[in-house]
């Protein structure tokens, strides 16, 4: 029988593999990924620089220690051209690959912002380990960083070079940092300590053009301003990767849309992870890709599992202040709820009824994660 | 030997910090806890990652 075939090695691709194994030893399972096939966590690459690890030390493992530890074949660097639907193969440049059920673990690219000027090209993304040498590369020496973006991986960014001696600028076009995760009250506190390390905020200020200025950058706003910096690092958002699922006739919405078995318009063909769009939710989160995982794996082993997620607290990894996000559902009606404390800020998102919904928690207030996260699962 | 070391713990896949001389008391584990002793189906507060999958790496002894 054709292997159930899993299309990518980040976190979904990986953990999905290791938890259809839970299920069966035995079963024929592939990887196919236009990656190295190597397995680190992408969440590290926003704060490993403080930490002093480079991209060596967030490969954990090779492609062949994969594929000995999930019992599978692991098809390294190799990109999938189109998916054949009525043949249930994949073509690839490597030739054809067979699947009997297929699960689309594709990621996402990162957005990048329409800027003009000659340095534009050198602007800079981090979405794996492989952009992630080549910024480490880039910044060697302490250069000054311009980050374009001040939602959560910017200002985790932003955070980890200040540590690592960097002179950091970062720029948003929305007048907070944080913009969809946090009140405005936590996001001051957020920039204020982020400031006190030294990080030059422009918030409010859209960025329009990058321009050479001998060997440095010039990063240039629509109000006419101008900042210095020897490297621009763009972090404003994600955009799942659906061609592949579209061009083969999938149904995609923002994201390869999928029921809550992150079934797609194929019966046998699955997404998770950052490419997928579960019953119009796309979630590029740690944890929603374990819930997911656990889940298809079972209905992949034959017992139909839907996912559900709990309440699922985001982590903003900025040392300078802890802060820890449970976004209300979209569209839940309700208001902020905000109690400041020595050092941090206790963000209650609460609705009509009195129910706790959502909260954000900066610094000290960090610390009551948990308590409120059982608030809401009893709520 | 030294037994009575306590160590710190990462998660690999979100950075997470478990530090065996602080436990982690608001989910039931003492300060104290060892990691071995950390129950098998505790789950990264953080990340979801189960105990099993987790593959702490110790950070540096306490």
């Amino acid at each position: 029988m054709a292997p159930i075939v899993i299309i990518g090695s980040g976190l979904a691709g990986y953990t999905l593999a290791r938890e259809l194994r839970k299920f069966d030893r035995e079963m024929p399972l592939a990887v196919v990924t236009a990656d190295d096939g190597s397995f680190y966590s992408k969440p590290m690459l926003s704060n490993a620089l403080a930490s002093g690890k480079g991209a060596r030390d967030l490969a954990l493992k090779p492609a062949a220690a994969m594929a000995a530890e999930l019992n599978a074949a692991v098809h390294a660097a190799i990109g999938v051209q189109a998916i054949d639907l009525a043949r249930r193969r994949l073509r690839t440049a490597a030739g054809e690959i067979a699947w009997s059920k297929l699960a689309l673990a594709t990621g996402a690219d990162p957005i990048r912002l329409p800027l003009a000027g000659e340095g534009a090209a050198a602007v800079l993304s981090v979405n794996d380990l492989r952009d992630y040498a080549r910024f480490r590369t880039a910044i060697e020496g302490s250069k000054r960083v311009a980050i374009l973006g001040a939602g959560l991986i910017g200002c985790e960014f932003a955070n980890d070079l200040a540590l690592g001696g960097h002179s950091v600028d970062i720029a948003d076009i929305a007048p907070q940092a944080l913009g969809r995760l946090l009140p405005e009250q936590a996001a001051t506190g957020l920039r204020d300590a982020l400031a006190a390390l030294g990080v030059r905020w422009h918030l409010g200020k859209k960025a329009v053009a990058v321009h050479r200025a001998g060997d440095a950058l010039q990063l240039a706003f629509e109000d006419g301003s101008a900042i210095e910096t020897d490297v621009v690092l763009s972090a404003v958002g994600l955009a799942p990767r659906t061609a592949l699922a579209r061009s083969a006739g999938l149904t995609v919405a923002r994201g390869i849309a999928v029921d809550r078995y992150l079934r797609s318009s194929h019966p046998d063909v699955y997404a998770l992870g950052d490419c997928a769009e579960v019953e119009g939710q796309v979630l590029p989160f740690v944890m929603p890709i374990m819930h997911a995982a656990r889940a298809l794996a079972s209905t992949l082993s034959g017992s139909e599992k839907a996912v559900v997620y709990p309440p699922m607290p985001v982590v903003v990894k900025t040392p300078a202040l802890p802060t820890v996000v449970c976004p209300p559902a979209p569209g839940a009606a309700g208001a902020w709820q905000i109690e400041s404390e020595a050092g941090g800020t206790l963000a209650r998102y609460v609705d009509a009824d009195g129910r706790l919904v959502g909260y954000a928690l900066t610094g000290a207030a960090a610390a009551h994660k948990n308590r409120l996260l059982k608030e809401m699962q009893t709520a | 030997m030294k037994t009575t070391e306590m160590k710190t713990w990462q998660c690999v896949v979100c950075g997470f910090i478990y530090d065996e001389t602080k436990g982690l008391p608001e989910e039931g584990i003492k300060a104290g806890t060892r990691w071995e002793d950390v129950p098998a189906d505790w789950a990264c507060p953080d990340c979801g990652v189960a105990k099993a999958d987790f593959e702490m790496v110790e950070v540096a002894a306490a």
